[in-house]
């Protein structure tokens, strides 16, 4: 007992040393070399192979095998994946994370997170927007166009924006936006308008091209959600350092593929505990019902992981509207019962309407499974079909039976019967 | 179908708060689809590919809200673009009160309350000491209410409380009041400072009902649980009780309740007991009279022992007048809610020289048997009654059965009745006997009850008095008193 409480101060005491700061944006296969040969997707979640992919994975999948030009169109994408052409592998194993389907490949470019506490990196794609996009299993032209637009422009940009500088400190900017009404999972329009105002002075110095600039200015303008790839990447930055602590029950990560729920606990390294991912409880967009819905997914709840998304739901009320019958009052509440399941409060992020309450942080499987508490998550709901994208959004629960299997594999290692 | 448009220019809703409102508009009679939106380019895409957006809003801009409707007829669209007109006119004005969150586990608890020093645990028994456990070990004093704990586990469990200074009560603990705060199954109490210390529920309720009636109170009443003075246990509980009540400066007078204790732990509680200096009395039902030390006096009922931790007579009879029961019958049937007062009511019938039978025999009383010639006691909280049912302190109709039975078995004389009330008992236990009694025949035996508890209960004494006295029952002070009436109607 005493062994586990020791190696679960530390790894929370790791998590609230991180100094996460974006540095920079590269190209993947700059971040990840192991993508420079053959045709590797990175996908989110734990391990998936295309014959158990949902829809919009697999449409995803088929859209950027186009968008890298190893298939013609999508149809010939489909059939090569079916035909073993592609290799797949979870992003988590590569420092990186993606939101929904969460695909990484080798020319987009992705954000560079640097933990400076504990030297290590992580990456994200950059958030392409609402509407029909590849995360949400869009694949289209417009999907397409779009992907090339930020390879081509936006990446390049933001880049030389942040090279000429120190880089943007995340631990403060997230810690205002918990103070302006973000959760950093569903909202994080605080956080985005933060960052567009730390990131345009140096836009402004360095970028040569006007157009462009406006362009990029007007995209980051345009998305509330942009800030939602940084937060990840801040979290895979964070919870890296805490894996591989011995005899620690902490979380390190939380994933879904669409298909399983995974997680990953400290004290038992990278392997993954997996179940069937549950269905989310949302509201929905004109013209879709629960009927349209996958089963949820993404990379995401890494924020959670960390300490937001549902666990910070007490900073953004309005997301408590999502769940049933739920009025924003209530949204305190589900902050507080993430406090059953978790190890510590993080002193720096706080919420002010619950008295500056801490974020509850470091999930402790054991208190998962002696409570019957699962995670709360936010979540973004895509279509079950393949190309048609986000329909809703709403909030969705860990299974359970991830948390009890690690229990067991925990105790096992620690010779506890 | 018919999609009908309305553009609010430069007005602005939280887009989950247009969900909802939405979600509502969809479900109106006739609509097939609904929508509000801000008229961003996205969100007009998303209209459109819905069938909700005609050429006139998608002029809205991005600070523009559109509603826009599609249904069977033009007046349910019209219905549905009104409803959500009235909703954006009208903002909330309703307070709602924020639910209070509960802590699900103890550690939550004491997180949120750090000075908390106590933990009522009802939980299915085979968890029960477990969560005790994290009580003690957090420095909690532990109730536990659930009963079905493995012997070993608390015999385990009060050692190491022990050990730290800390009591535990229970299991199958069901009333205790402490600092005047009733926990479980117990009664409004006024303070005073009177102590009670016992192994039984009913017993603790009884006296401390007893002690209010006769204008004391107590400070607490602790209960142990009905196993804590068996050989087994040792009386871990009752001795550390007694240690915590010695430096209460509050009280001056303990009782002890109990069922006749073994020899070795009766010897350990008289030894304590020698040590102290505060006054006791202590009560083993059903035991014979014991050697005390000067400091502590004998009580073989509740009601005497409440008399004497006030100062009063232990035999000080207040009974109303009895009246007749119906002549040539002898029998007494007792019906009990509670196990003591069955204990205690047997015990007094036969020191007046009667035979009693009982599924829950005393010393002196006889095993259960369908024996004629005998009063017949019955404890209806006993497993056999309460296996898969509430118990008859939660649920009066467990007693329903019996009490028909015996209203019309021409061998009763009398019926005895306990009624307890307090927290946790029935909103209206008197209500529901006085609802069955109404339809008892012209020779029924005469009923005698009485009521456990105070006027500050929630049920009122004496309003439940009152009710039984309506129906035709006979009320006794106290459970002792109500079985002597009992005898002194059939003596008449």
């Amino acid at each position: 007992m005493d062994v586990i409480e020791q190696a679960n101060r530390a790894a929370v005491d790791r998590m609230f040393a991180a100094d996460p700061v974006l540095v920079d944006v590269i190209p993947a296969v700059e971040a990840i070399g192991f993508l420079a040969e053959g045709h590797k997707i990175l996908h989110a979640g734990p391990p998936v192979d295309w014959s158990r992919m949902c829809g919009p994975m697999r449409g995803a999948v088929a859209g950027i095998a186009v968008f890298e030009g190893w298939a013609g169109d999508l149809e010939e994408a489909a059939a090569m994946a079916a035909d073993g052409a592609f290799e797949f592998h979870p992003n988590h194993h590569f420092g990186t994370v993606g939101p929904m389907t969460g695909l990484t490949t080798r020319s987009q470019p992705v954000m560079v997170v640097a933990n400076r506490a504990f030297g290590n990196l992580s990456y994200c794609t950059i958030n392409e927007g609402l509407g029909k996009v590849m995360r949400f299993g869009g694949n289209d032209e417009e999907v397409l166009a779009r992907l090339r637009w930020l390879r081509d422009v936006a990446g390049p940009l933001l880049a030389e924006a942040l090279r000429s500088g120190e880089g943007i400190a995340l631990k403060g900017l997230i810690a205002r936006g918990l103070g302006m009404g973000d959760e950093m999972h569903q909202r994080n329009i605080a956080c985005s308008s933060l960052l567009v105002r730390e990131l345009a002075p140096a836009l402004a110095r360095t970028s040569t091209d006007r157009e462009r600039l406006g362009e990029l200015l007007q995209f980051m303008s345009g998305n509330d959600q942009f800030f939602l790839n940084v937060g990840m990447a801040t979290g895979k930055a964070i919870m890296d350092p805490v894996r591989d602590i011995e005899a620690s029950s902490i979380v390190t990560a939380m994933s879904r593929n669409g298909t399983d729920f995974g997680i990953t606990v400290s004290g038992t390294g990278d392997r993954w505990f997996t179940a069937p991912v549950e269905m989310p409880e949302g509201l929905y967009f004109p013209g879709f019902t629960e009927a349209d819905s996958n089963p949820d997914m993404g990379d995401s709840t890494i924020v959670e992981t960390m300490g937001l998304g549902g666990f910070a739901m007490g900073a953004s009320p309005a997301v408590a509207g999502f769940v049933g019958a739920g009025a924003a009052s209530e949204a305190a509440n589900f902050t507080r019962n993430m406090t059953e399941i978790t190890y510590d409060s993080n002193p720096e992020w706080t919420i002010p309407a619950m008295d500056y309450l801490g974020v509850p942080s470091g999930i402790d499987i054991r208190r998962v499974v002696e409570t019957g508490i699962v995670p709360t998550i936010n979540t973004g709901i895509a279509h079950k079909e393949p190309g048609i994208g986000q329909i809703g959004a709403g909030v969705v629960t860990a299974p359970m039976a991830c948390f009890t299997q690690a229990v067991h594999a925990l105790a096992e290692q620690l010779g506890v019967s | 179908m018919i999609t009908v448009n309305r553009v609010r220019r430069a007005f602005y809703l939280d887009s989950v708060a247009l969900m909802r409102h939405s979600r509502v508009l969809a479900g109106m009679d006739g609509v097939a689809e609904a929508a509000m939106m801000m008229g961003t380019p996205a969100n007009q895409a998303i209209m459109r590919e819905a069938g909700l957006l005609d050429m006139d809003a998608a002029s809205a801009q991005g600070g523009d809200l559109i509603i826009g409707v599609r249904a069977d007829t033009q007046a349910a669209a019209e219905a549905a673009v009104e409803e959500a007109a009235r909703r954006l006119d009208q903002a909330s004005t309703q307070i709602t009160r924020e639910e209070e969150w509960r802590p699900r586990s103890i550690r939550t608890a004491v997180a949120a309350a750090a000075d908390t020093n106590l933990a009522l645990i009802s939980v299915p028994g085979a968890f029960a000491a477990a969560e005790a456990r994290k009580a003690v070990r957090r420095g909690l004093h532990a109730m536990i209410f659930s009963d079905n704990v493995p012997l070993d586990e608390e015999i385990s469990l009060k050692q190491e409380a022990r050990d730290c200074g800390l009591l535990v009560m229970g299991p199958d603990c069901g009333t205790s009041i402490i600092n005047g705060v009733p926990l479980a199954f117990a009664n409004r109490v006024p303070n005073g400072n009177i102590a009670i210390v016992g192994a039984s529920g009913t017993g603790i309720q009884e006296v401390s009902c007893l002690i209010a009636a006769a204008d004391s109170g107590v400070t607490h009443a602790i209960g142990v649980g009905g196993r804590d003075m068996t050989d087994a246990v040792g009386g871990l509980s009752t001795i550390m009780a007694l240690d915590l009540l010695e430096h209460d400066s509050g009280t001056d007078h303990i009782v002890i309740i109990s069922k006749p204790p073994s020899q070795s732990v009766a010897r350990k509680v008289i030894e304590s007991v020698a040590e102290s200096s505060k006054s006791f009395t202590i009560c083993f039902i059903g035991a014979g009279s014991l050697e005390l030390p000067p400091n502590a006096q004998f009580a073989g009922t509740l009601k005497s022992a409440a008399l004497l931790a006030v100062g009063r007579e232990p035999d000080d009879l207040a009974l109303p007048t009895p009246r007749i029961a119906p002549k040539g019958r002898e029998r007494i049937r007792g019906l009990f809610s509670g196990g003591t007062l069955c204990a205690e009511a047997q015990i007094v019938l036969s020191n007046l020289g009667r035979q009693v039978v009982s599924n829950a025999p005393v010393p002196g009383a006889m095993a259960d048997t369908d024996a004629k010639d005998a009063d017949r006691l019955i404890d209806l909280g006993a497993d056999e009654y309460t296996q898969g049912r509430p118990h008859p302190m939660i649920d009066p109709s467990v007693r329903d059965a019996e009490l028909k039975a015996a209203l019309t078995d021409s061998s009763v004389a009398v019926i005895l009745l306990d009624v307890v009330i307090g927290f946790g008992a029935h909103d209206d236990p008197a209500g529901h006997l006085a609802h069955l009694l109404d339809g008892a025949q012209g020779d029924a035996p005469l009923v005698i009850a009485s009521v456990t508890g105070t006027e500050d209960d929630p049920q009122c004494r004496s309003s439940q008095a009152a009710k039984l006295e309506r129906a035709g029952v006979l009320i006794a002070p106290s459970n002792a008193d109500a079985a002597a009436l009992a005898l002194a109607c059939l003596n008449r």
